[in-house]
């Protein structure tokens, strides 16, 4: 049978045993069409360097993903103990001894400028990485794959299960394997929504059947998702829905790393015969061991193409098959455009991973990082918003003093009960008074209490003579200073009179 | 148009319609079945919609629908959930003395935004959404109260208006001097400069005007013009002033008189909208 198994018997296997596998690529460019059905792949596991990066990759993100919201950090009394937690209802995100409020959120921002940068510097210097390594449609996809071959064998047997009639045995297979998917989807979203609440008792609930509605729908959409994307649609996702490979290629270059058949080396392709000799001919045998373990469903051969996620995996099997036949790894292999040119004139190959494009994404990447930690290192633990009312702007007593009113939030990020004092400059004999505060120190200055991780708006009137108020804006200044720790904040605003 | 031959476009490869409209051959190119499907069940469910709501105008009136009920029930639904969840904080406020509300943390928190809602449906008209007042509408934020500034004062004067319609409103009249013949238009040019120099000091004033205004004017504004808060009487020597200052408008006051009507709100808003009300408008600066 022509489509046996390629990593077969014999280690140094004449080129003339290596058969030939009957396959086409399935994501050609002619082959695609937005209305033809799908054709299933069943790629072959590849053995090789690549293909063990691969798992320890699979075991490194996945294990990150589902044990990360079980580690606990004491932040004490009445403080979430989960290291990493997204406190919708109380507004608060936790990541280890950070805490940010909702009016930090440009921390996120800089994350998402940060992994932006991040993925431009790994594309520009070695193309898809991101999408062959981490991608979790990459990750779940390959876990998936996992099952599929636990359950209904290696390739071969997938293809040959495909065509059988629905016997029992069939069903079995399926039933399990879906069981099992199905499975993992759930825990997937389960593990999810643990990011959102405490896990533990978030657990409970669901081993209980009392989580609430929410807790259910989102683990069920994960779940869904999970299932469809990783089990069903798997290569369509990455073809057809995913933008990213629409977009890389403005952030590669001739230099840039990327698989690559050498077809320099390869060409003319054929059989090859025992005792034959190898002048005047390229290295592939036509073996089409590359198509067969790709899960995307295409030939590397045919050159860069949008479907290629750049797993490495036909570098694996091409490596092996060369193993085999006696000829140097590295007909498939990370190369660079500008390499086939070098070769063509005779030159070494050279892999410029530093240049202009890299440096400039690790300059950005480091300065954006060190804003972040600056920022981050720098946190004020006091925060503090002014807003003057606009509506009226001033307002005349029956003296004929003029007041304004100012919202002064102010913010106690810290993890004990603060007292602040808030004075006021900028204006000759004024008058400061919160309403709701009746605690006053010796400067005659309101003292606000603020409790624990809770923020405080009070209103607050400034009015003075309105003789002093020469402007029909005047720049004042709102100082708000922690009594414990002496930590101040000023900030400031105008005074608005008549005139 | 023939249905047996085929005609197929050379350049694209595609046969057409045989529709052709000055040289111009239309290809056939069907719409992708997704695309035909997802129609086809939007017009399903457009008529089974048409079934479970109401839909068909029939002669006298309408076809109501399997439910029985529109989705504008639903927000009557909802409303009267949202009704039911405030009635913990309502129904409290209700029965309970202004100043405790005021000290109650919470229902004060809630007492504020509702008051906030309040007064812009039935306050801002006439007082501004600031609250900053207009010529005749006092400006609620200042310091200046005619008929009284505490929690209370402003609770009473929401409930029964100013020259309104309840037995208990708060009411005053000021004589109109001239148009009832109580004085002359000599004596209120006098009196008009004396009120006018009570706010404003560098304005001379004769004797005589301050001798009309004890005989008329101090029973009701006081000897001195500070007013008086029991009859509702205005403070004619502070800064603020309901009313224009300058001295033909003081003059068409005396002779004349003024007086604006705020509503009786008992009966239209209930207690704990009120007494909502009435803390907001105290917070607003010039709460006593």
């Amino acid at each position: 049978m022509a489509d046996e198994d390629m990593n077969a018997k014999t280690p140094n296997a004449d080129a003339s045993e290596i058969k030939r596998a009957k396959v086409e690529a399935v994501n050609k460019a002619e082959e695609r069409s937005l209305y033809a059905p799908r054709k299933k792949i069943h790629p072959q596991r590849a053995k090789g360097k690549f293909r063990t990066i691969k798992w320890f990759m699979m075991l490194f993100t996945l294990g990150i993903y589902y044990i990360a919201p079980w580690i606990r950090w004491d932040r004490g009394e009445g403080m979430p103990d989960q290291a990493i937690l997204i406190d919708i209802v109380g507004r608060r995100f936790y990541f280890f001894f950070i805490e940010i409020w909702p009016q930090e959120v440009y921390y996120v921002t800089g994350l998402m400028i940060m992994g932006g940068i991040a993925l431009f510097l790994v594309t520009s210097t070695a193309g898809r990485m991101w999408c062959g390594y981490s991608c979790p449609q990459t990750i779940w996809t390959d876990l998936f794959l996992v099952v599929e071959r636990f359950f209904e064998g290696e390739r071969n047997a997938r293809l040959r299960l495909d065509k059988a009639p629905w016997t029992f045995d069939k069903i079995r297979k399926r039933v399990m394997k879906h069981t099992v998917w199905v499975i993992i989807a759930l825990m997937t979203g389960g593990a999810w929504i643990f990011y959102f609440a405490d896990a533990p008792t978030l657990f409970m609930q669901l081993m209980t059947n009392t989580a609430s509605f929410d807790a259910y729908l989102w683990m069920g959409l994960l779940a869904t998702f999970t299932y469809v994307f990783g089990g069903l649609a798997r290569e369509q996702v990455c073809t057809y829905m995913c933008p990213w490979p629409r977009i890389q290629a403005v952030m590669m270059d001739e230099e840039t790393l990327a698989v690559m058949y050498r077809h320099d080396r390869g060409e003319p392709r054929g059989p090859h015969k025992k005792n034959e000799t190898w002048d005047g001919r390229g290295d592939c045998v036509q073996c089409r061991q590359c198509i067969v373990v790709c899960p995307m469903g295409i030939d590397i051969r045919d050159g860069m193409q949008l479907e290629c996620i750049q797993c490495s995996l036909c570098i694996d099997a091409c490596n092996g098959i060369m193993n085999k036949i006696g000829r140097p790894e590295g007909l498939i292999a990370y190369d660079s455009l500008k390499n086939f040119e070098r070769r063509k004139e005779g030159k070494e190959n050279v892999f410029r991973i530093i240049r202009p494009r890299t440096i400039i994404y690790s300059i950005i990447l480091a300065v954006v990082g060190f804003i972040m930690l600056f920022a981050l290192l720098n946190r004020s633990l006091l925060d503090v918003n002014i807003l003057r009312d606009r509506n009226p702007l001033y307002v005349q007593l029956s003296s004929g003093d003029i007041r304004n009113g100012y919202t002064i939030k102010i913010m106690n990020k810290s993890t004990s009960t603060q007292k602040y004092s808030v004075t006021f400059s900028g204006i000759e004999n004024y008058n400061l008074r919160a309403d709701g505060i009746n605690e006053y120190d010796d400067n005659g200055n309101p003292i606000v209490t603020v409790e624990r991780d809770k923020l405080r708006s009070l209103k607050f009137f400034v009015s003075a003579p309105v003789t002093n108020v020469v402007d029909s804006s005047m720049d004042v200044t709102f100082k708000i200073k922690e009594l414990e720790s002496g930590a101040e904040d000023i900030q400031s605003t105008t005074f608005k009179g008549p005139r | 148009m023939s249905e047996d031959k085929k005609e197929i476009d050379e350049i694209s490869g595609v046969d057409t319609t045989g529709h052709e409209w000055d040289g111009i051959k239309e290809l056939n190119n069907p719409m992708p079945r997704w695309w035909v499907y997802t129609f086809y069940v939007t017009v399903i469910w457009g008529v089974i919609y048409m079934f479970l709501y109401p839909s068909i105008p029939l002669i006298n009136d309408y076809y109501k629908g399997y439910f029985g009920k529109t989705l504008r029930d639903g927000v009557h639904e909802e409303l009267a959930q949202v009704k039911q969840e405030r009635s913990q904080y309502s129904d409290r406020m209700a029965t309970m003395a202004i100043e405790d509300i005021k000290n109650d943390g919470s229902l004060n928190t809630f007492a504020m935004e509702a008051g906030r809602a309040a007064f812009g449906d039935n306050c801002a008209p006439c007082h501004g959404t600031g609250a900053q007042g207009f010529v005749g509408y006092p400006n609620l934020n200042d310091d200046e109260w005619i008929w009284g500034g505490t929690l209370d004062d402003i609770e009473y004067t929401i409930n029964y208006g100013i020259r309104g319609i309840h037995d208990d409103t708060r009411f005053n009249d000021m004589p109109a001097y001239l148009r009832d013949e109580l004085l002359t238009k000599a004596e209120i040019n006098e009196v008009a400069t004396y009120v006018e120099s009570l706010s404003n000091g560098s304005i001379a004033s004769s004797a005589e005007g301050q001798q009309i205004f004890v005989d008329n004017c101090a029973m009701c504004h006081g000897e001195d013009g500070k007013g008086m808060r029991e009859l509702g009487a205005p403070n004619l020597t502070d800064a603020i002033t309901l009313y224009v200052t300058d001295r033909d408008s003081i003059v068409d006051i005396v002779s004349y008189s003024r007086g604006g009507v705020m509503p009786t709100w008992n009966g239209r808003l209930d207690d704990a909208t009120i007494k909502s009300l009435a803390i907001y408008v105290h917070s607003l600066g010039g709460g006593e």
